[in-house]
């Protein structure tokens, strides 16, 4: 495999079995190369989630092979695959999810310092750069729970950052957001791909994202049926 | 991952609910305090009830029964060694009381480091008489002085002077009933009979009280050298030779030895005295199982506030797994807030269980039965405060222990699919 594939998915599939055996994803192969700014489209219900739960590592209950950084996933223990999400992966959700109980810089703090490269300090400076590029430094000091939607999901971006994540995945983070904030946040993934050559993979349905993305895969009733 | 990040997570989340995480740590120390006092109180009570008895008990006392001879002539006789002998109607051959080499008693006494002292005591049978009514009654002479030092004489005698049993030839301190009903005081004098039918005057010098009615009625304490007299016996006539050793359980051991080596008979204090043992061992089993179930219900207090806790923390859960930490890092995250419940709430029960030890000490309990004890008794045994922290611990990580497994097995997938 070569080296700046961050991601590969092969044969990818998944039944779900309640209340009847559903084919979810069906034989689901792609990969994403370093630095491409991906996106997932497709109609809603065609397992575009169930497909990212899955590549993020949370989802364990599938056939085929995902590898992530060269590294098989499948034989990889629960432990180790909470390491792989801290350290590989940045994900972005729809509905902005940020720890209440803490501030907006502890929030972007702590995956870095679960992997706890870098002392405290440093991540604290690393944090309020990140902030600082989303332009939310001001609110670092807040308790999440105070921040508006828009600036809770720039929150979770500079979250997701912190790591310096191989990959980017969100399932539709600007789903939940007005036209003008998804336009910022769609220009922080934009820049984001471009200045810093961060590869991310996002699911949207909203066709004017995907259209402006580098490369869109569509799915269909649980199948790639084009890979962009 | 960084050290003190667990706690640090612990933390806000405990004080995101602050109300709920106090009352449980409440419910903790509520039942360690409680565990604390009953057991400080219920040992107290043991222990005073127990010196009641083992004050005035020798570990050993070595005395003479009156009982048949076991080595019956027949027995001895070689011409039927293999013959079985049967016996009938046996009598004791003397109805001597005394115990036989004294003097050789109190030389081994004297080289045995085992034993902490021993006290001579004669005991005789007589009755008091008021006009023209008989009481039966017991007179021990006793040597005051290490009657004092092993027996605490002196804290029994409610009026008068012990050492004047000593001093004054033909004196007497009766039992406080018994003067009750004699009308006797201090200062008066009384007849007694002996067994043999001699009438002898003696001076009362004081009152004692045991707290024992049953004995109050009964004995009377002379010097050994009254006694002697009223019994018509020589100066080294003695029943009864008390022993307290350095270590009470020994007490069957040594007093086998002596029945042995002299021919007399022993009695321990362990047989003596077993149901004080059981009583006190029940009263602590009593107060142990009532504390610990304090506990277990304050573990369910626990128990039910990090249950409650998890459900509404799903979130956290999901999104502390979604960037990176393992179930068993979650796991760790809700045990450290059951231990710290446990911990703080624990804390704070000993201190509140010692404040309340500490005001039962000082409620006045004054009774006629235990004439030494003016304030309830405590036992401060560091011992019931290490337990009650240990139990607290145990039981608050066991009630954390099920609500943090399940936190652990938290699906992040299923809880970001669910918003
Ligand atoms: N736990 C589950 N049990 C059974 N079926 C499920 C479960 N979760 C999802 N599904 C089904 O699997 C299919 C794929 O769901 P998924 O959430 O991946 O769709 P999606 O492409 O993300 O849709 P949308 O664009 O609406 O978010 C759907 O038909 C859904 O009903
Ligand atoms: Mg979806």
């Amino acid at each position: 495999m070569k080296n700046d594939i961050v991601l590969m998915a092969q044969s990818i599939t998944k039944y779900f079995t309640d209340p009847l055996p559903v084919k979810v994803l069906d034989d689901v192969s792609f990969q994403i190369s370093k630095g491409e700014f991906t996106s997932i489209a497709g109609k809603s219900g065609c397992g575009k989630s169930t497909l990212l739960y899955i590549l993020s590592t949370m989802d364990t209950d599938y056939t085929g092979q995902l590898w992530i950084g060269g590294q098989e996933m499948k034989i990889k223990t629960e432990k180790e695959l909470a390491a792989v999400r801290n350290e590989k992966i940045g994900f972005v959700f729809q509905f902005h999810y940020l720890l209440n109980e803490f501030t907006v810089l502890k929030n972007v703090m702590l995956p870095g310092q679960k992997l706890a490269k870098l002392s405290d300090k440093d991540l604290e400076e690393k944090a309020m750069l990140h902030l600082k590029q989303l332009d939310i430094e001001s609110l670092a000091k807040k308790p999440a729970y105070q921040l508006s939607g828009g600036e809770k999901q720039r929150v979770a971006i500079a979250r997701a950052l912190i790591n310096d994540p191989l990959i980017i995945m969100g399932d539709e983070p600007t789903g939940n957001l007005d036209k003008k904030n998804s336009d910022i946040v769609f220009d922080i993934f934009a820049k984001l791909s471009s200045v810093y050559g961060q590869s991310m993979l996002i699911v949207t349905h909203d066709e004017e994202f995907a259209k402006k993305t580098g490369r869109t895969i569509v799915m269909e009733d649980g199948r790639i049926i084009s890979s962009g | 991952m960084k050290i003190g990040l667990i706690p640090e997570i612990a933390t806000a989340l405990l004080l995101a609910r602050l109300r709920q995480t106090l009352i449980a740590a409440i419910g903790v120390t509520f039942s360690i305090t409680m565990f604390v006092t009953l057991l400080s109180f219920m040992n107290g009570l043991n222990g005073l009830l127990d010196n009641m008895v083992l004050n005035r008990t020798p570990h050993i006392r070595l005395y003479s029964d009156i009982k048949p001879s076991e080595n019956q002539p027949i027995n001895l006789s070689k011409k039927y060694s293999g013959a079985y002998h049967f016996i009938s109607s046996i009598n004791p051959g003397s109805n001597r009381k005394e115990l036989y080499n004294v003097g050789a008693i109190v030389q081994a006494l004297k080289s045995d480091d085992r034993v902490l002292g021993w006290a001579p005591k004669v005991a005789a049978q007589v009755f008091y008489n008021i006009g023209p009514i008989e009481m039966t009654g017991v007179i021990n002479g006793i040597d005051v002085i290490s009657e004092q030092n092993l027996f605490y004489f002196e804290d029994y005698v409610v009026e008068g002077n012990a050492i004047d049993l000593q001093n004054i030839p033909n004196t007497i301190i009766l039992g406080k009933t018994a003067a009750e009903k004699m009308l006797a005081k201090v200062g008066d004098n009384i007849q007694v009979t002996s067994g043999s039918g001699e009438q002898y005057t003696l001076k009362i010098v004081g009152f004692f009280q045991s707290g024992l009615a049953e004995i109050d009625k009964v004995q009377s304490y002379a010097s050994l050298k009254t006694t002697q007299k009223i019994l018509g016996k020589p100066n080294n006539y003695i029943t009864d030779i008390q022993i307290k050793l350095h270590d009470m359980s020994m007490a069957p051991k040594v007093g086998k030895e002596y029945s042995s080596l002299f021919r007399c008979d022993a009695e321990d204090i362990q047989t003596a005295n077993a149901q004080f043992e059981t009583g006190s061992s029940v009263r602590n089993l009593i107060s142990y199982a009532v504390g610990i179930t304090l506990l277990i219900v304050s573990g369910f207090g626990i128990y039910n506030i990090l249950n409650m806790m998890i459900y509404e923390k799903m979130d956290t859960i999901a999104i502390l797994k979604a960037t990176g930490f393992s179930g068993k890092d979650v796991k760790k995250i809700f045990i450290t807030i059951a231990l710290s419940i446990g911990l703080i709430g624990g804390f704070a029960g000993l201190i509140f269980g010692f404040l309340l030890s500490k005001i039962i000490d000082n409620i006045p309990f004054v009774t006629a039965a235990l004439p030494t004890i003016d304030t309830y008794p405590i036992d401060y045994n560091p011992v019931f405060y290490i337990i009650a922290t240990a139990f607290s611990l145990v039981t608050t990580y066991l009630a954390g222990w099920f609500p943090a497994r399940k936190a652990s097995k938290v699906d992040p997938v299923i809880i970001i699919r669910g918003k």
